[in-house]
């Protein structure tokens, strides 16, 4: 996973609650067994729409995505995760976010920041009436910044750390892995295996 | 204080706790498919890593698999070479598999329970949020992403954010002809898409409690549809009961010590739950969705909605794209709203009871002219009982397509779509837009609103069958 400190980039709003994970990437694209190669598929219904938002001259190149309420719910498809990144988005910011999307995000480095509403509304205008102005988010900090915003946020301190050093979770989890066959061998006899045990 | 059932399994699990970081539990039992697998498996073999207990892991082909000609080789090349990956994956990782053909293939969440995989107490992971299902064992279960998947894969653990706690009680009676699909179809428009975010539902009460395992298992399914982490009932005699005898239950003493464990697992009388909701069972009836998010549904007797109604501006404006894409008008009777097609499957609706419950009141009846109906079992064992009992010949003669087992039209994923403006009545979980093929406009119903749909060609209740035989014209129909 790459490393994440702080990003500043041009915005998408996309003024829409309950975006779920089927509109992000739909489900014939997950037939691909890579996690590259996804852009094109993303919000692929809604770009056939020539006036969505994604589909303005001044909106391409846009690295932050500020949506609307409950964005991510639905299907626990990672393939969401890698098709926003995919496209170039680096952070998304939103009011509230369903728990597997926002899982996936923070293992994969794209920052899923949690803003009150009125603050996405505040970016929202700033970003619609100036597609040019820049939204910062700062991981060091807990602070995303635009002109006129100054909003902090939260994160626990274990995923920022994870986030800032771009450590993967296995490795930190095999460190322990002693831990792990000391609760092995306490397990009870009667867990079920899938297999004849050797 | 005492605890939840949730917070017991939860307490069983953890490998590490440690100031600061998250708690790491053990996962028990790890159920893959073909499509959320791919990546984790090349990230293994990239780091050089192993499954560490393949004992505990079991794959099964569901989200692309035809449901006709399964004896032809797959005619999409890319679904194709998804199957072969799994297949390839799962023999050079040392994975138990049950491919098409194979007599255990089916739904992932089908097949877990039915072999007796899924038990009360045990943490479950899938990389699919459907997971949700195996938690009206009492087992912990939920959905992860591939990254999750992995990382299962090469240490059966996963460090884990802390969750709240919420009741769901259901006290009283169901009424004639309302189901479990209607129960968590109503909690869902109740307590909104988001409203179980990071919290553990338990469901309890003498409502859930009468319910059998199937029907536990068609709400604790539907609980990521309200964003919660998890659902689940606490374990009773029904559960235990249906695990009996099953192929990996456990067996002579280690089912003893294995009942005694179950029974301390329930939730203790001094525990409490951080939100709690309370529901009137007697008062539910039939229920579909107009909208498109499950939370986005309305009692089957009632009107579409006017997006004016809502009062919130972003429900009201998610109110108006939903009828706009769903080609309704507020206002509508939800009764008078036509159909293409119906869907009788899925993880949510696709196991033996749910059949059965179609065919009850497809016999000696034929869907409406116009009407394709497709009938998917949730797994072969579900295929198999059905023919046994010649439901698949009620289908057949009423005019529904019998097809085999997989996700199916849940998610389009094969080629059972809908075409773009074509309506149907899914006993799936999801509505969203698109779900069912490009441009589909999908209502979420139960398995006897589905059947009563086909016949009528029109979203109906089963009383409304009644109503509409020839010979039965004062049967009052309310819904």
């Amino acid at each position: 996973m790459e490393k994440f400190t702080t990003h500043t980039g041009r915005a998408v709003p996309l003024r829409r609650s309950n975006v779920d994970t089927d509109q992000i990437i739909p489900a014939h694209w997950l037939k691909k067994v890579t996690r590259s190669g996804f852009e094109d598929g993303l919000f692929e219904a809604w770009r056939k729409d020539e006036s969505f938002v994604f589909n303005r001259p001044e909106r391409q190149g846009a690295t932050v995505l500020v949506a609307g309420p409950e964005f991510g719910t639905g299907s626990s498809r990672e393939h969401a995760v890698w098709a926003l990144q995919n496209y170039g988005f680096h952070a998304v910011i939103s009011s509230r976010f369903a728990d597997i999307f926002r899982g996936n995000s923070l293992k994969n480095g794209l920052l899923t920041v949690v803003l009150p509403q009125e603050t996405v509304e505040r970016l929202w205008a700033l970003t619609e009436s100036d597609p040019s102005a820049e939204i910062t988010v700062d991981l060091e900090a807990r602070e995303v910044r635009a002109e006129g915003v100054t909003a902090a946020f939260e994160l626990d301190d274990n995923v920022r750390w994870r986030l800032l050093n771009g450590l993967d979770d296995i490795s930190i989890t095999l460190q322990n892995e002693a831990d792990i066959s000391a609760f092995e061998a306490t397990r009870p006899a009667f867990k079920p295996r899938t297999l004849p045990v050797a | 204080m005492g605890r939840t059932l949730a917070e017991k399994v939860w307490d069983d699990h953890v490998v590490r706790r440690a100031e600061g970081e998250p708690d790491l539990l053990f996962i028990d039992l790890h159920l893959l498919h073909e499509v959320t697998s791919p990546q984790a498996f090349d990230g293994l073999r990239l780091a050089g890593r192993t499954v560490r207990r393949t004992d505990l892991t079991i794959a099964t082909e569901d989200h692309n698999t035809p449901t006709l000609d399964i004896d032809k080789p797959i005619a999409d090349p890319v679904s194709r070479v998804q199957l072969e990956t799994l297949r390839r994956n799962a023999a050079e990782f040392g994975v138990r598999i049950h491919s098409l053909g194979d007599v255990e293939q089916g739904v992932v969440h089908v097949v877990g329970p039915q072999l007796g995989l899924t038990q009360p107490g045990m943490t479950v992971v899938c990389g699919d949020s459907h997971t949700s299902t195996h938690g009206a064992f009492g087992a912990l279960a939920f959905g992860i992403g591939t990254s999750q998947v992995e990382h299962v894969l090469a240490t059966q653990t996963l460090p884990l954010a802390p969750f709240r706690t919420m009741a769901i009680t259901v006290e009283g009676e169901l009424p004639e002809g309302v189901t479990a699909k209607d129960l968590i179809l109503a909690v869902i428009a109740r307590i909104g898409t988001g409203g179980g975010q990071g919290y553990v539902l338990e469901y309890r009460g003498s409502a859930i409690r009468g319910l059998s395992m199937e029907a536990r298992m068609t709400i604790c399914n539907m609980s990521i549809e309200a964003g919660a982490r998890a659902g689940m009932i606490a374990p009773d005699e029904t559960t235990f009961a249906y695990l009996e005898g099953r192929p990996h239950a456990p067996q002579g003493e280690d089912w003893d010590a294995a009942v005694a464990y179950w029974k301390t697992l329930g939730t203790d009388e001094d525990a409490v739950f951080d939100h709690e909701i309370f529901i009137d069972a007697s008062e539910l009836s039939p229920f579909v969705t107009w909208g498109t998010n499950p939370g986005q549904g309305a009692p089957l007797g009632s009107n579409v909605p006017d997006p004016a109604s809502f009062a919130d501006p972003q429900e009201r404006a998610a109110a108006e794209n939903a009828l706009a894409y769903m080609g309704l008008e507020a206002g509508t009777p939800l009764r008078e709203v036509k159909v293409d097609a119906v869907f009788v499957g899925s993880c949510t609706n696709g196991r033996i009871e749910d059949l059965r419950a179609a065919a009850a009141l497809l016999e000696g009846r034929r869907i409406a002219e116009g009407v394709r109906m497709l009938v998917v079992p949730g797994s072969v064992r579900v295929a198999l009982q059905a023919v046994e009992e010649g439901l698949d010949k009620v289908f057949t003669a009423a005019g529904a397509e019998w097809r085999h087992a997989g996700c199916s039209m849940c998610l389009g994923m094969n080629p059972d779509q809908l075409a773009p403006g074509e309506r149907c009545a899914s006993t799936s979980n999801r509505n969203f837009e698109g779900r069912q093929g490009k441009g589909g406009r999908t209502h979420l119903v139960s398995p006897q609103v589905a059947a009563a749909t086909a016949v009528l060609g029109r979203l109906a209740a089963p009383a409304d069958l009644t109503a509409a035989d020839p010979a039965d014209t004062d049967v009052a129909v309310e819904a």
